[in-house]
């Protein structure tokens, strides 16, 4: 089974993942993938039917990168801000070095008016190795949201 | 929906096409007209892809405005779509988006139809023991949901409440009908299904469909990588109707392109660092980037490089709609060209690098004109007429959307 070490530091990766979306620190989110990873945002529904596409679908880092630059210098949306809520991470799978984990979420979102929506709610389904420097890094996340609606735009990842 | 008393009533409007009132975005009593008139009426309602319902019994639900519809393959192959209301209460007959059943039974009280929506048994007709039960002169025939005409046309479910008037390939006229031959051209396959909610009148996103102008200004994604120019070739259709329109953007010319020095839009420190998912795999035979097709009153087919949707709008009170996005894929895709589809996904959708925008600007409008009912917008690019044309710097095909509507609307 998993040592609790590594447990407390999956559930640290994902609060100091969640953190730096939350307080505006964009540009360090995507330093807690590999360079190679998938991340994903997509419904409990598509992933059931078997639906590949996904609302935000990077196959690298440095897609989220371009995708920080791009809500940085290019898109257009109104200043909001998220509030992740996080579940304890189930541990799914662990062999040769890489560990499957299961994380409930919940997002608040705050508009600049102050209007706050839970604005999705889901579970992170991560596949996670550590990387050169021996730290845990996401190899895969996909954001699974139990509703298939999203509220005007999403524009900050989940 | 608050009223001043300064209101023009619905059928003042300004003489031609290049003003558009404020109201007609705000005010209840043309929404209620419009589902009537409009959703209820003769236009043709997109309802759902024919791959959606493959075999006998299956069924999709959906909506005409407000009105909620059941789609359905019958023993015969057909696909017929009726009301989704239980004649008795008026209940949902179906509860979930999809599924397949032999019939159909209201929750309610039991009553039941078959494939078709013709009421086949009441239950308790006759009572219980000799007591109660429904008078000796119901007739089940004269009782059902309403039915609507069906068309399928490159594999898109279409229908309406009208039992006459023109066909849904006539009403769409041959030029755009061939622009969404070339898309659908073959077997496709969903890929994804996702629903994004906009703060906005439904007609004010339908015109962001429509409107050529803006896409290069208000996307700086779009500008930046020449996805989609004005000073690129390319150009607008609108049948006689106005009912259909066609958009299109060939790929860039070489060479450096100054139109845009100086405007927002043109960002070109914005450089990415993994553009492969730029690298459009050329699937159709000729040199058209993206195409936008729409349907009056709420259908979009999309094809921006690769990344292939369909777009339902369903109105959802004044000032909200649902916009329901199904991605497309062929089914003989290769794994390298699926692969691009779903990377090339960033560009639309809730989240698109360039259709993200697009969901935030209807709201825009929508609370801008909160005390506007006096005034009205500027449609003004290109001219007064809706005709197309070889350039995409006009507003031909939003002044085509509101003479669709007026004439539905008999204003």
């Amino acid at each position: 089974m998993t040592s609790d070490r590594a447990l407390l530091e999956i559930a640290a990766l994902n609060g100091a993942c969640a953190a730096a979306l939350d307080s505006g620190r964009l540009e360090d989110w995507p330093g807690f993938f590999l360079d190679t990873c998938l991340y994903k945002i997509t419904t409990v529904d598509n992933l059931a039917r078997g639906y590949q596409a996904g609302l935000i679908y990077a196959d690298s880092r440095s897609m989220l990168e371009d995708r920080i630059a791009a809500l940085r210098q290019a898109n257009i949306y109104e200043r909001q801000r998220y509030r992740h809520i996080l579940g304890m991470p189930a541990i799914v799978e662990e062999a040769d070095g890489s560990v499957a984990a299961e994380t409930s979420f919940v997002v608040v979102r705050t508009m600049r008016d102050g209007q706050m929506t839970i604005f999705a709610a889901g579970v992170y389904l991560d596949k996670l190795r550590r990387s050169g420097a021996g730290a845990w890094r996401y190899a895969e996340r996909i954001v699974a949201c139990d509703s298939q609606r999203i509220d005007t735009l999403l524009a900050i990842p989940l | 929906m608050d009223q001043s008393p300064h209101d023009p009533p619905l059928g003042s409007w300004p003489l031609g096409l290049t003003r558009v009132p404020f109201w007609v975005y705000r005010d209840a009593d043309a929404a209620r007209d419009e589902q009537t008139r409009i959703f209820e009426g003769p236009s043709w309602h997109f309802l759902c892809l024919d791959i959606d319902v493959p075999e006998t019994g299956d069924y999709r639900t959906t909506a005409m405005g407000a009105m909620p519809v059941v789609v359905v393959r019958t023993e015969t192959g057909e696909i017929v779509a009726f009301e989704n209301r239980c004649a008795h209460r008026g209940s949902l007959i179906c509860l979930d988006d999809s599924g397949s059943v032999k019939d159909f039974q209201c929750v309610y009280h039991a009553w039941r139809y078959d494939l078709r929506g013709n009421l086949t048994s009441v239950a308790f007709r006759r009572g219980v023991n000799g007591q109660g039960g429904m008078p000796d002169d119901f007739r089940m025939d004269a009782h059902g949901p309403r039915k609507l005409r069906t068309a399928v046309l490159c594999g898109l479910v279409f229908g309406t409440l009208a039992t006459d008037g023109p066909d849904l390939e006539s009403t769409i006229g041959p030029a755009v009908l061939a622009r969404m031959q070339r898309v659908l051209h073959k077997k496709i396959e969903v890929i994804g299904r996702f629903t994004q909610q906009l703060p906005c009148n439904w007609k004010l996103y339908m015109e962001n469909v429509r409107d050529t102008y803006h896409a290069s200004l208000l996307h700086t994604f779009f500008t930046t990588f020449q996805i989609t120019r004005l000073s690129q070739g390319g150009g607008v259709m609108v049948g006689e109707n106005g009912v259909a329109h066609a958009s299109t953007t060939l790929a860039a010319a070489k060479g450096p392109d100054d139109s845009y020095a100086g405007m927002r839009a043109d960002n070109r420190g914005f450089q990415l660092r993994d553009p492969s998912f730029l690298n459009a795999v050329h699937e159709f035979d000729d040199t058209i980037n993206l195409q936008i097709v729409s349907v009056f009153p709420g259908f979009i087919l999309q094809q921006i490089h690769n990344a292939l949707a369909v777009r339902q709008i369903v109105p959802r009170g004044v000032d909200s709609m649902d916009l329901h996005w199904t991605y497309l894929g062929f089914a003989d895709d290769t794994p390298d060209l699926r692969a691009m589809r779903l990377k090339q996904g960033n560009l639309a959708g809730p989240a698109g690098f360039v259709s993200m925008e697009d969901g935030a600007v209807g709201g825009f409008v929508q609370r801008g004109i909160a005390a506007a009912n006096g005034q009205a917008a500027v449609v003004e690019m290109g001219g007064a007429t809706a005709e197309g044309a070889e350039t995409r710097a006009t507003e031909a095909s939003v002044r085509g959307f509101w003479k669709a509507w007026r004439t539905e609307m008999g204003v």
